[in-house]
């Protein structure tokens, strides 16, 4: 098992690495200086600017400094907000998204593989098209379009949730966290019904009936394992897809997050930040991915068996 | 056939049923793919014949007539300039679906491409390819569309191909994997013993053997290709006015939408349909074209 | 007093397209102590029979229309689910066919075993795992109480089978239905097994119902038969009244299907055709470990016109020796001569010309053909490849092929899944003989079929071999089929040659253990014995 451990963190080694690279040049490549909007700036102070923003280094020199900083956890001070490290708004950012990410995956979880399961209990019957149904909505209803609509029938025509923000008035974190849970808990539905399905039809359920245990034995302890293996192994993309969803559900409900600084980012061209949440971002997902491999095969006694020996 | 000697027995010929046949048989049966397929086909032709059968022009104005909700003149209403809310999202439909193809089809290319070469390959060719599709596979591709898209620009073309960058990894995995189970199938090790050249194989055997689920995952793209444009117009930072997807009408509509929630449903409904056509086509084709992974 | 009677079951499919008599009104009783088996060829209904006594046939869309199920006194038909759960396990078990897929792979050995013991006497974990480590130990697994603690896929396939066994028998039921229980295994394996099964039943003095499709295999260890075909018993009896005087035709025709020990082709030409000579195959192992020697150092030769018969059981190497022979594979040392040329090395297209001399026929009829080309695209691939006909000819030689081979001509426009197992067979077979080949390696091409067709297609590949100077090698695990069918033989086991000679001396005098052990392991001694004296009366 450490072995195995061990050898998916060196793969994810240079995937890191040769995102930071990709980043950061990409970036530099960008036509445009940071200072380049709005008001000129004259000769003498861009060179001050630039100089204090090490821009005056030949590239490579860039790269290597950055690398370093990187390193010691140092991203670089923003170029847009004066006075403010890249650092500071991540780490402002990232706790309220980390909390809506965590909720909308919790209910995704739930709801999800619930619906699926008992879809799968019955295949072909009400109990299986109703839920499936509703997954195929939340499948094709994306969350910019679910979000303003929850909105718009809680929060303005009913008046019975908060629109926006974060921790500010109660109820609030639940639209929020259902709009960006929605997408999930369909494709997580979609997942273990056909996992399920699969498992199901197995000659070892067959086996299980056989010894005379009564069905719900047979589908918690015999098929469950089996089925719902393929949403264990879709968490670590879902974590990634969660992020960048969270872009869309912080923008409409106006919630200071992680993801709604990058949008920010990218629109005032603030380099040092896009890059650093970037880097920081594809690092987490890395990690996630990582992790959920990890979870996946420690749960597939064959795989575990493996590594021990 | 050469009929002439044979034309008796030509009348005995009882004609099989292909797969293809069969799996045609089976998507006709399936209700909700063939009414997805027959709304696509029915967008599709609106979307093409817009500039000819829309009511208003593209950039008509009536400030003076500003938002009115649906009436006989403005079936699905106008926006607050006063601009006919069918003709945009007809028009809007004409670049999401652009899109939807265009970044699908370069996908398609890409992946399979990739994607048989490596499964027809084998061994270590096909070990370092595969490998760096995972590497791309675990890059959070989102941020990197925003990124090119913030660094190059908005640029539609730079669009098409930044989404069927990502697009095409799935694909690659796809076809790949089909190739290398069909290899080990042994009527492909009976046409190597009948000496047939590894180009017969591929064609004769191989390919039409491997399209069933390149055509599925295909249709299955497409509403992620549009999910995608859709997000990023959304975001501000895909399709740019004047241009107008419906991802844009919807980012507009949801300004607006406390005064004037038509401008949100509308071009929202119209996307979750076509998504919901493009899934149960999809989906429909799956069971159509694989009975077995359908599982039930 | 039986312990099973069953009185005019019948179970009925009722789905889209019709009704399907899946069981169609039989009766039969099961006593302590004795083994009733069922004879029948797939789709026969026997496997359905069984099941649904237990209630384990989905219904819908299955029905029972009539019978009645006595067991302990009471209607296994109409008891609820929750009672029919008590008998299951407990009164009655099962053994499934494929002991590869009838263990969960996500729970322990003894997880498994114990789980009856813990659902019908309420046992607490220790005990019911200690019960579970003796009743291991007395099907023969040792370190028991280790082995408990095992996954499934730590097992072989014959362990596994003893693992289900224990499973059915630890609530010590009265009745066991053995379903195919040895048809996944390797013979010596099976012979294992069956012997387990038969000292259980009589130190325990159960009921067995033996499910099988194998007439031999039954006959060594029924008490009383049923032969099954489409939903009824077309006839029942003891052994003997079965075996030596059949009333119905199917089962003369199942009987008559047995390969006897009558040798039906002989050769006499001494020409070597193909010389193999020291050949190993060795294959990468995965990452990290070390290669895998699927054939070593094996040396034979190929007389013209001889059938040479390669028998060994899973992994014992004889596929990858076969397809190395048609350079399907490239040896990785040793030699192989066809026809005085060495072909050990030749590329694809120095290997094209001969390909027109060498063929294959596959195991399985379902995998060996492109499911979308018709019998016309298969059959004219090959002719058309190695321009054996005119353009002009083609549809006539593909015509002539179909005859040959016993396909209608009306089905050349169909495709292969229109086609049942047996008729998809004639299909490779006319693929791999429309180039007038003089060499055809045939890899289990029967042990895919049914009974009744594997005789056909036998005598089919016989046939073809007569009409056209055919040499073949014919790889198998049955060494029936083999003895029936070859000249000489070759026994390989785990990659080595174990032993070659002509029929009657490995047969009669084998001079290796491992031949022998394989040899008592063959099913059916008195099942061949008993024809053999009829069939020489007859003569």
């Amino acid at each position: 098992m450490w072995r195995f451990i061990g050898f998916r963190v060196l793969q994810a080694i240079p995937v890191i690495l040769s995102v930071i690279t990709v980043t950061f040049f990409l970036v530099r490549a960008a036509p445009g200086g940071p200072f380049d909007t709005e008001k000129a700036v004259s000769e003498q102070v861009r060179a001050v600017l630039e100089a204090r923003y090490q821009l005056d280094l030949p590239l490579h020199e860039q790269y290597l400094s950055y690398l370093g900083d990187l390193f010691k956890g140092d991203m670089g001070p923003s170029f847009y907000y004066p006075g403010r490290s890249v650092n500071d708004l991540i780490f402002q950012g990232l706790p309220i998204t980390a909390e809506l990410g965590f909720y909308a995956l919790v209910f995704a979880l739930f709801i999800g593989s619930l619906a699926g399961v008992f879809a799968a209990l019955k295949p072909n019957s009400a109990q299986d098209y109703v839920p499936m149904s509703i997954a195929m909505v939340g499948i094709c209803m994306p969350s910019f379009l679910l979000g303003p609509l929850l909105v718009l029938v809680f929060g303005i025509w009913l008046d019975v949730m908060p629109i926006s923000g974060w921790g500010n008035s109660p109820g609030d974190k639940v639209l929020p966290s259902i709009t960006l849970g929605a997408m999930y808990a369909a494709y997580i539905a979609r997942l273990s019904r056909s996992g399920m399905l699969e498992v199901m039809n197995q000659d070892y359920l067959r086996t299980a009936r056989a010894k005379g245990l009564p069905e719900h034995v047979v589908v918690l302890k015999h098929a469950l394992r089996g089925g719902l293996l393929p949403v264990i192994s879709y968490l670590g993309p879902a974590f990634a897809a969660l992020l960048s969803g969270s872009f869309v559900v912080e923008t409409v409900f106006q919630i200071p997050g992680l993801g709604r600084f990058y949008i920010q980012a990218a629109f005032n061209r603030d380099y040092t930040m896009i890059l650093g949440t970037t880097v920081f971002l594809s690092t987490l997902i890395v990690v996630f991915n990582l992790l959920s491999d990890i979870v996946a095969a420690w749960l597939n006694p064959r795989l575990r068996y493996q590594f021990r020996n | 056939m050469n009929s002439t000697q044979h034309s008796e027995l030509l009348d005995n010929i009882i004609r099989g049923t292909s797969l293809w046949e069969d799996a045609l048989y089976r998507l006709r049966q399936n209700k909700l793919a063939m009414i997805g397929m027959v709304y696509l086909i029915f967008m599709v032709i609106i979307c093409l014949l817009t500039p000819w059968i829309a009511p208003y022009g593209y950039e008509e104005q009536n400030l003076r007539l500003g938002a009115v909700p649906p009436n006989a003149e403005h079936w699905l209403g106008t926006d607050t300039f006063g601009r006919d809310m069918l003709t945009r999202i007809l028009y809007g439909g004409r670049l999401s679906l652009l899109v939807g193809f265009i970044a699908t089809a370069v996908a398609l290319v890409i992946g399979v491409t990739y994607g048989a070469i490596a499964g027809y390959a084998g061994g270590k060719t096909d070990n370092v390819m595969m490998r760096l599709v995972d590497i791309f596979y675990a890059l959070p591709y989102m941020i990197f569309i925003i990124l090119l898209m913030v660094v190059f620009g908005r640029n539609l073309l730079l669009l098409f191909l930044a989404i069927g960058a990502v697009e095409w990894l799935v694909m690659a995995r796809i076809v790949r994997g089909q190739i290398q189970s069909l290899r080990q199938q042994e009527y492909v090790e009976a046409a190597m013993s009948l000496g047939l050249s590894p180009a017969a194989i591929i064609i004769k055997h191989l390919i039409p053997n491997a399209l069933g689920p390149v055509i599925v995952y295909t249709t299955l793209t497409i509403p992620n290709v549009m999910l995608l444009e859709a997000f990023l117009s959304f975001l501000g930072l895909g399709i740019q006015p004047p241009q107008s997807s419906w991802g844009v009408l919807i980012s507009y509509g949801v300004e607006t939408m406390e005064e004037y929630p038509w401008l949100l449903i509308f071009p929202g409904l119209v996307l979750t349909l076509t998504l919901f056509a493009l899934n149960f086509l999809g989906d429909g084709l799956r069971d159509a074209l694989d009975p077995k992974a359908s599982k039930d | 007093m039986s312990l099973l009677s069953v009185d005019n079951l019948s179970v009925h499919f009722h789905t889209r397209n019709g009704i399907v008599r899946a069981v169609d009104g039989i009766s039969f009783n099961v006593e302590a102590g004795k083994t009733f088996a069922i004879i029948g060829e797939s789709g026969s209904g026997k496997s359905v029979a069984c099941y649904s006594i237990l209630g384990l046939v989905p219904m819908p869309p299955g029905r029972f229309e009539s019978g009645q199920v006595m067991f302990q006194g009471q209607d296994l038909l109409s008891l609820s689910e929750k009672e029919l759960r008590k008998v299951r396990g407990k009164g009655i078990s099962i053994i499934f066919q494929d002991p590869m897929t009838t263990l969960n792979p996500f729970l322990k050995i003894g997880d498994q075993l114990i789980e009856p013991l813990r659902q019908h006497f309420g046992m607490d974990k220790k005990q019911a795992w200690q019960k579970g480590i003796e009743i291991l130990e007395e099907v023969g697994i040792k370190n028991a109480a280790q082995r408990m603690n095992a996954w499934p896929f730590e097992f072989s396939g014959g362990m596994r089978q003893r693992v289900v066994i224990a499973m059915a028998l630890v609530t010590e039921p009265e009745i066991i239905i053995a379903d195919e229980p040895t048809t996944a295994l390797d013979v010596t394996v099976q012979a294992q097994i069956l012997k387990l099964l038969k000292e259980l039943q009589e130190r325990r003095n159960i009921g067995v119902i033996f499910i099988s499709h194998d007439l031999s295999v039954v006959s060594d260890i029924a008490d009383e038969i049923a032969v099954m075909q489409s939903g009824v018993f077309v006839e029942k009896g003891n052994c003997d009244s079965i075996f030596n005087a059949p009333q119905h035709e199917y089962t003369r025709k199942l009987l008559a299907a047995v390969p006897s020990e009558q040798k039906i082709h002989s050769y006499d030409a001494d020409e070597v055709l193909i010389r193999v000579e020291d050949v190993s195959v060795e294959f990468a192992g995965a990452k990290g470990l070390e290669t895998i020697k699927a054939v070593s150092n094996v040396s034979i030769d190929i007389r013209k016109e001889e059938i040479l018969g390669l028998v060994g059981e899973s992994g014992s190497g004889k596929s990858t020796l076969g397809r190395t022979i048609l350079r399907l594979l490239e040896p990785s040392s040793g030699k192989v001569i066809y026809d005085g040329r060495n072909i050990s090395h030749y590329s694809s297209s120095q290997m094209k010309p001969l390909r027109r001399q060498v063929q294959m026929i596959f195991q399985d009829p379902y995998a060996s053909l492109n499911p979308r080309m018709t019998v016309y695209d298969t059959l004219a691939e090959p002719l058309l490849l190695h321009r054996i006909c005119s353009k002009k000819e083609l549809d006539e030689t593909v015509f002539a092929l179909m005859d040959s081979v016993g396909l209608a001509r009306e089905s050349v426009l169909r495709y292969p899944h229109e086609f049942s197992g047996g008729q998809r067979q004639r299909i490779a077979i006319g693929r791999a003989i429309a180039t007038k080949p003089s060499f055809i390696v045939a890899d289990e091409p029967v042990s895919a079929l049914d009974v009744t067709i594997q005789a056909q297609i036998l005598d089919l590949l016989l046939k073809l071999v007569e009409e056209y100077h055919l040499t073949m090698l014919f790889i198998s695990h049955d060494l029936g089929v083999v003895r029936y069918l070859s000249d000489r033989i070759v026994v390989m086991h785990d990659g080595k040659l174990v032993e070659t000679g002509s029929v009657e001396d490995v047969f009669d005098n084998p001079s290796q253990e491992y031949t022998r052990s394989l040899l008592n392991a063959i099913p059916g001694k008195t099942l061949l014995s008993t024809e053999q004296v009829q069939s020489t009366g007859d003569f």
